[in-house]
């Protein structure tokens, strides 16, 4: 009798190349995603040391963050962004390292294309110089995000030098409400634990709320891993998830995909094994979330208020409040659907995913977005778009007064043009809130795709639960 | 990679928990395809006006913090995202070594691969620490990895803990990648296995 491991621990187990003395570990790893953005500064480290990429094919790059969202035929405006797209395609080329550029029709953003193209695998190990690699943990890969140095390791050893990290279950009891999506559960979780509260830890997500997220609800749990903190998400592997992953062109074929399946059924956490920590949420009763700060454990349900300062639990953390609340330019004790919305952002590595677009269009379908609204909708990839469009989705935010974008990172980071002006407000289906975030002194309001359709029609934030909503 | 001995300074004192990377180095400063150079816009939105004025309010705008060395700061400093630009901005400026209680894990390690050395204290320490950085007659900090102590402008010393690898590598200023391809036999011998147990991942 063995003892009972968890899915991490198998993972991990599996792919120690060789253990240091000085609590280091030397981990392989299976997928390596690069970007234009964090990955110039590793290929020139590569080459000021006649260093060669050990796997190219396991390698796999993108031009994601500073691409524009419209009029790709003219090219990238922006010497520095133009220059830096360039860079990742010279690099690849020299290199031998597969790249889709700007035009390719995989293009997209990085998150989602590794599982859209059947690069992510389970029981993988996966990184890429981006935090939200976490993403990909949906899929019972280990997937976490390295910097660019880490990043210029793994091209020339196909390794991490890396601590191992401790493992947190998070068990979610209950079931999802009506109007409530993965994104309303991770933002509930990091509400509860706080953007500190999984550091060092791999958290794995458990309990029927997760399995029964589709795949994309899953992708949304886990790339907001970050956000509370950890190294990375996990979620077992289950018949989801071969159905998703079945048939994409670099996911395994024939009878390998026979044995990939077999191994990927032993994955799943053991019965009994240990964790180094455990906490059990109940989301039975949550409504849909929203942020009302600068920080994303800074969130209330919609049918709540905008918190006072005089109610935290520390001077620390009273002078944070204080500070986001005078960036966000909120009253303490205004009921959050009475806050009026600037923009609306609908896209990013957290919500851009076909599921997402189709909750957004089934609240849009026939409206009209607010006069005072600027509302856009980057999908996730350029299948995505494509798909889409063919579903008419594209029809359904036009005729309603979006604007159609591209796929890339866009208004999530505002590296290229797609930003929130200064002073204006903009309810977003990204993951970050923080301070200049969608612009300089732009505020953000993180919500799921169905809450942010409904605040553009509304021109403020709105219960998606309610009849008229 | 510069080594870090021991390190004497000026600490500015950040009184704020979760500095975020956004904050050190915002996005737009990305756009570079260099590690060097990104000093001058470190913490920019938090240091000067959309118009490139000073904002006189902001510590590193204030004498003697304009020379800082070291960063006091609050919990949870640096989380975010993996951009390695917030360190190579920290230490462009000429910031060596930042003292929290907490640090995220991604910009914890990419630190030491800069030769910027995290430190770890306790609440009651950083309060300390922070008291004396926040002293503008003398706001001195000493950081001396090989004793593993900051010696306080009192002379008091606190003592920290850090993982011996790392420390070892800061100390002689060692390159990760040459280390590692001093084991290529045992990643060739992992990959020849791997290929045999699960060869779907070799394409």
């Amino acid at each position: 009798m063995t003892t009972p491991r968890t899915l991490f621990d198998k993972i991990w187990d599996s792919h120690l190349v060789d253990t240091l003395d000085d609590g280091l570990n030397i981990l392989y790893i299976d997928r390596h995603l690069l970007h234009e953005v964090l990955s110039p500064q590793a290929f020139e480290g590569l080459r000021m040391e006649g260093r060669t990429v050990r796997r190219t094919e396991a390698t796999l790059a993108v031009a994601d963050h500073n691409v524009p969202t419209t009029d790709r035929g003219k090219g990238i405006e922006d010497p520095e962004s133009r220059l830096q797209v360039e860079t990742l395609s010279i690099n690849c080329k020299e290199f031998g390292v597969p790249v889709f550029d700007m035009l390719d029709p995989r293009q997209g953003i990085v998150h989602v294309i590794g599982p859209e193209q059947g690069f992510t695998l389970p029981g993988a190990t996966v990184v890429c110089c981006d935090s939200h690699t976490a993403t990909h943990g949906a899929f019972g890969a280990l997937a976490f995000g390295i910097g660019t140095s880490e990043g210029e390791h793994v091209l020339a050893t196909q390794t991490l030098r890396t601590s191992k990290p401790k493992n947190m279950r998070v068990l979610i009891d209950g079931s999802l409400p009506v109007g409530c999506t993965g994104k309303d559960l991770i933002l509930a979780i990091i509400g509860e634990i706080g953007t500190a509260g999984g550091t060092g830890h791999v958290i794995e997500f458990c309990g029927q709320a997760i399995r029964d997220l589709s795949m994309e609800g899953r992708m949304t749990v886990s790339n907001m891993t970050i956000e509370g903190g950890a190294r990375a998400g996990l979620i077992a592997p289950d018949e989801k998830t071969f159905e998703y992953l079945k048939g994409r062109p670099m996911a395994p074929k024939g009878a390998q995909w026979e044995a990939a399946v077999a191994y990927w059924k032993t994955l799943p956490s053991d019965e009994g094994a240990a964790y180094d920590r455990e906490i059990k949420i109940d989301v039975s009763n949550i409504a849909p979330q929203v942020t009302w700060g600068t920080s994303p454990e800074d969130v209330v349900p919609i049918t709540g208020r905008v918190p006072d300062p005089k109610d935290a639990g520390s001077d620390a953390k009273r002078s944070a409040m204080k500070r986001s609340l005078d960036y966000m330019g909120l009253t303490p004790g205004t009921p959050m659907t009475e806050i009026e919305i600037d923009n609306v952002f609908i896209g990013s590595c957290t919500n851009s995913r076909i599921e997402d677009l189709r909750a957004a269009a089934d609240i849009v379908k026939g409206r009209k977005v607010a006069d005072r609204v600027t509302a856009m909708v980057s999908p996730g990839s350029t299948i995505i778009k494509e798909q889409a469009e063919d579903e008419g989705l594209d029809r359904v935010f036009i005729e309603a007064g979006f604007e159609w974008r591209e796929a890339g990172c866009s208004m999530c980071l505002g590296m290229n043009p797609d930003r929130v002006p200064a002073g204006k407000r903009c309810a977003s289906t990204s993951n970050r809130n923080f301070e200049g975030r969608q612009g300089r002194d732009a505020r953000t309001h993180l919500v799921s795709p169905a809450m942010a359709a409904a605040a553009a029609v509304h021109g403020r934030l709105v219960d998606v639960r309610d009849a008229d909503a | 990679m510069e080594k870090f001995t021991k390190l004497s300074g000026v600490a500015a004192p950040m009184d704020m928990i979760n500095i975020d990377t956004d904050q050190i180095i915002p996005k737009l400063h990305l756009r570079t395809i260099k590690r060097t150079g990104l000093g001058k816009v470190l913490f920019d939105e938090l240091r000067f006006t959309p118009d490139g004025t000073e904002i006189p309010e902001f510590i590193l705008n204030q004498e003697p913090y304009r020379n800082s060395k070291i960063i006091v700061a609050g919990d949870n400093f640096g989380c975010g995202s993996s951009r390695e630009h917030a360190p190579w901005a920290l230490l462009d400026f000429g910031i060596r070594c930042v003292i929290s209680t907490s640090f995220a894990d991604i910009f914890y390690n990419n630190c030491f691969k800069n030769g910027i050395l995290p430190v770890t204290v306790t609440k009651d320490q950083l309060d300390a620490l922070m008291a004396d950085a926040a002293d503008r007659e003398n706001p001195e900090l000493t950081v001396d990895l090989e004793t593993q102590t900051i010696t306080r402008p009192n002379g008091a010393t606190v003592s920290f803990e850090i993982d011996e690898f790392r420390r070892e590598c800061l100390l002689n200023g060692l390159d990760d990648i040459g280390l590692t391809l001093q084991k290529v036999e045992k990643i060739d011998s992992f990959e020849a296995q791997q290929r045999e147990s699960q060869p779907w991942l070799y394409r």
